[in-house]
């Protein structure tokens, strides 16, 4: 007798894979690795390699350690590593660069149950820890031609104008910053792509950026130059949109990304900090779990509910 | 506010194919339960003759159907089976004489009102052809006439292959429109909506010609979005107006009926000649020549393969419609069902679905369920037994369309672990109704 196979319905499943949408993400980031290399040299392109290998090698060692299942081939310690090293400057010393990576991975995504279950974003918490523990090499801030120099934000907190970059030179990405968030024209690009191949809404990145902009506006600073200035472009396009981390109601979305441009306004504007994108979406993937709660969407349960 | 749904691959190969009978079966097993309700009753024993259109089950209890023979000959046993739900069902087995002797019982019936039309209804042994199963003459008996607004006649035909009520409305369109007189005459009804979805652009042209010369019909072409031919979704999107949970769409003043039902109804009136066999779509990978077919009720799939041309290769899974609401069947003995559309036979390769992964929270669930739940969140708090947020969720709302799973990129099953959630749901529910008294 023919043996049938006997599962619930549905029997067909759409496109999309895990593997599909973070190789969408890499495509996405493709631009500001560039971008990073034309900028700052190759060395970028070291900076990068270094923390995809040793992210994708730690999430293997980790995942075979503790008996899991090996989940590499979903290209999802591919992404924590492209964005960690976008969020470090060029002359980051490899094994520092290498010790952020093990961080994001094993303490910040397995330790928390691997991919899907993290709560706090690997790339954004392993920046915080690395500013932190190595804070002269993370804000050693230099050009190609090795002349050291301040990033806009921080020469705009010294208040030292002859740093400062024209806007042109912003948009370019021709200054001095962490490898991926000087180009805003390369992020913005990604982001589009993103958009269109549906990975994902602009829910986030209009409201973080969004209000940035607003609040910039009433404070009165410099609207463009707090845009295209600082990390901005690449936390609200890539980090603050990571899927685990971060509401999925339109109106979650929403809120997230108003309260990460407010932080990031507040860190900016009166804090210690020169930039404040990492701590704000940081304390907004704490908040995440309260966001969905209050907004979940609402069933078609019908004119007088229950 | 926009319904959500998915786009999933139409595959309706067979539109074009007008449908092949084949009448030359050797056996027709019939199962008493083919509806949703109370089995009917075997009125015939082993060796008694019977003909085409014979009473075989009688209806048993209000909620139930009668049920026809749709061959002539002897029967051979009652026996009992396991339906594709895993439960024993009782079942006539009649071995075809290839006579096709009609019944002496087949005669139009007398039809003078509201009660004996809903009577002849009955008698026909129609249900949801759609898929459903529900007796239609219970969906059609409304208390009060007065409270029907609009009658929907659900020709969305959105699951992927099947294309058995697009061939209704190409090769009858007629009895669809007599069987709008009927609903005119027998219940008042005035307003009629066609639901199609726009691929189905032949049927579309021939229901607009048909309706321009039909007072209160007209067609409303959908986007084929699935589920649109959900009962929920196309009422809302027809006229606009959401049923409320637990409610009926008479409630909102609206009775959906699939077109195919319709036809057989106005067809029985004129004929008298009850629902004794099904216009269904043969198709999927491991179908060698996809088409439509007509075959008595209770052939098996295997029979009905061996004269449909046969398979390419062997079929791994086998399902009772299709792929996106299909129920798998154990084996090919498995009989054509009243409410039998289509049968999807797959090969290897589409049998088996994709490894499923770890949840990555994308949210995809969510923003394509059309009744806007919250799969990954049920799927949480069922794993976790919490009854009180499952009921939080309204996952017993849920009408297990497959959106969820189908554009889950972690291949997780969700609507599986919707219809766990729900008969967790319902467990609790029953054992508090329990302790409160």
């Amino acid at each position: 007798m023919n043996k049938l196979i006997s599962a619930v319905s549905p029997h067909i499943s759409g496109m999309k894979t895990t593997q599909k949408i973070m190789l969408d993400v890499i495509i996405a980031l493709m631009p500001a690795v560039i971008a990073s290399v034309i900028i700052f040299g190759w060395r970028s392109l070291l900076v990068v390699g270094i923390c995809v290998a040793t992210c994708v090698i730690s999430e293997f060692l980790f995942e075979k350690l503790c008996k899991r299942e090996v989940t590499i081939t979903d290209l999802s310690a591919v992404v924590t590593g492209v964005i960690l090293a976008l969020n470090l400057p060029v002359s980051i010393p490899i094994w520092q660069a290498s010790l952020g990576s093990v961080i994001a991975i094993i303490v910040v995504k397995q330790l928390f149950g691997g991919i899907g279950q993290n709560f706090a974003n690997p790339a954004i918490t392993a920046r915080i820890i690395m500013m932190t523990a190595f804070s002269t090499t993370m804000t050693a801030w230099v050009f190609p031609d090795a002349v050291s120099t301040a990033t806009p934000l921080a020469a705009l907190a010294k208040g030292d104008a002859a740093s400062m970059p024209s806007n042109l030179e912003l948009l370019l990405g021709w200054h001095g910053g962490c490898l991926g968030e000087t180009c805003a024209l390369a992020l913005i690009l990604g982001g589009v792509y993103l958009l269109v191949r549906r990975v994902i809404s602009w829910h986030i990145p209009v409201a973080f950026i969004g209000t940035v902009a607003l609040m910039s506006l009433v404070c009165g600073k410099d609207v463009l130059y707090q845009l295209l200035s600082g990390g901005l472009m690449l936390a609200a396009i890539f980090m603050a949109t990571d899927y685990s981390t971060s509401p999925s109601t339109p109106w979650g979305k929403i809120i997230f990304g108003v309260g990460c441009g407010l932080i990031t306004v507040l860190i900016r504007f009166w804090g210690n900090f020169p930039e404040g994108v990492s701590f704000s979406i940081l304390i907004m993937n704490i908040l995440t779990p309260y966001i969905s709660k209050l907004t979940r969407q609402r069933p078609l349960i019908g004119g007088e509910g229950k | 506010m926009k319904i959500h749904g998915i786009k999933v691959p139409h595959r309706k190969h067979t539109a074009d194919l007008k449908p092949v009978r084949l009448t030359d079966v050797k056996t027709i097993t019939v199962p008493m339960s083919m509806h949703i309700g109370k089995p009917a009753r075997a009125v015939v024993k082993r060796g008694d003759a019977v003909k085409v259109g014979q009473l075989i089950g009688e209806a048993d209890g209000f909620v139930s159907s009668p049920i026809y023979s749709g061959v002539s000959g002897k029967v051979l046993k009652i026996d009992e089976m396991t339906a594709s739900n895993g439960a024993g069902v009782p079942c006539v087995v009649i071995e075809n004489d290839g006579q096709n002797e009609v019944s002496e019982s087949v005669k139009p019936p007398e039809v003078s009102d509201f009660q004996s039309f809903i009577e002849a209804v009955k008698q026909s042994g129609v249900v949801g052809l759609g898929g459903a199963g529900f007796p239609t003459f219970i969906k059609l008996g409304v208390k009060d006439v007065s409270q029907i607004r609009e009658i929907i006649i659900n020709a969305a035909e959105c699951e992927p292959y099947i294309t058995s009520d697009t061939r209704t409305m190409l090769d009858k369109p007629e009895y669809i429109f007599k069987g709008i007189e009927l609903l005119k005459k027998y219940l008042k009804a005035k307003t009629f909506i066609i639901g199609i979805e726009n691929n189905k652009r032949e049927a579309i042209e021939l229901m607009q010609k048909k309706a321009a010369q039909c007072e209160g019909v007209s067609v409303k072409v959908l986007p084929s979005i699935y589920p649109q031919g959900g009962e929920k979704v196309l009422i809302y999107n027809t006229v606009g107006r959401i049923v409320p949970k637990g409610k009926l769409p008479i409630d909102v003043g609206v009775i959906v009926i699939n077109v195919t039902t319709l036809a057989f109804i106005a067809e029985y009136m004129e004929t008298g000649m009850p629902l004794v066999e099904k216009c269904l779509t043969f198709d999927g990978s491991a179908v060698k020549e996809p088409k439509n077919v007509i075959v008595p009720i209770g052939t098996s799939i295997s029979e009905l393969a061996e004269l449909a041309g046969g398979f390419k290769c062997e079929p791994k899974k086998v399902l009772y419609g299709g792929p996106m609401m299909g129920i798998a069947v154990p084996g090919l003995d498995a009989p054509i069902l009243k409410n039998t559309n289509a049968i999807t036979a797959l090969d290897e390769k589409d049998g088996f679905m994709p490894k499923t992964t770890p949840c990555i929270n994308c949210g995809a669930c969510l923003s394509h369920c059309p009744l806007r739940l919250e799969p990954r969140e049920i799927s949480r708090a069922y794993s976790m037994g919490n009854a009180e947020e499952l009921a939080a969720l309204h996952v017993d709302l849920c009408m297990e369309c497959g959106c969820c799973s189908f554009i889950c990129p972690a291949n997780r099953p969700l609507v599986q672990n919707n219809k766990l959630a729900k008969a967790l749901l319902r467990m609790k529910q029953s054992e508090q109704k329990k302790e409160g008294k």
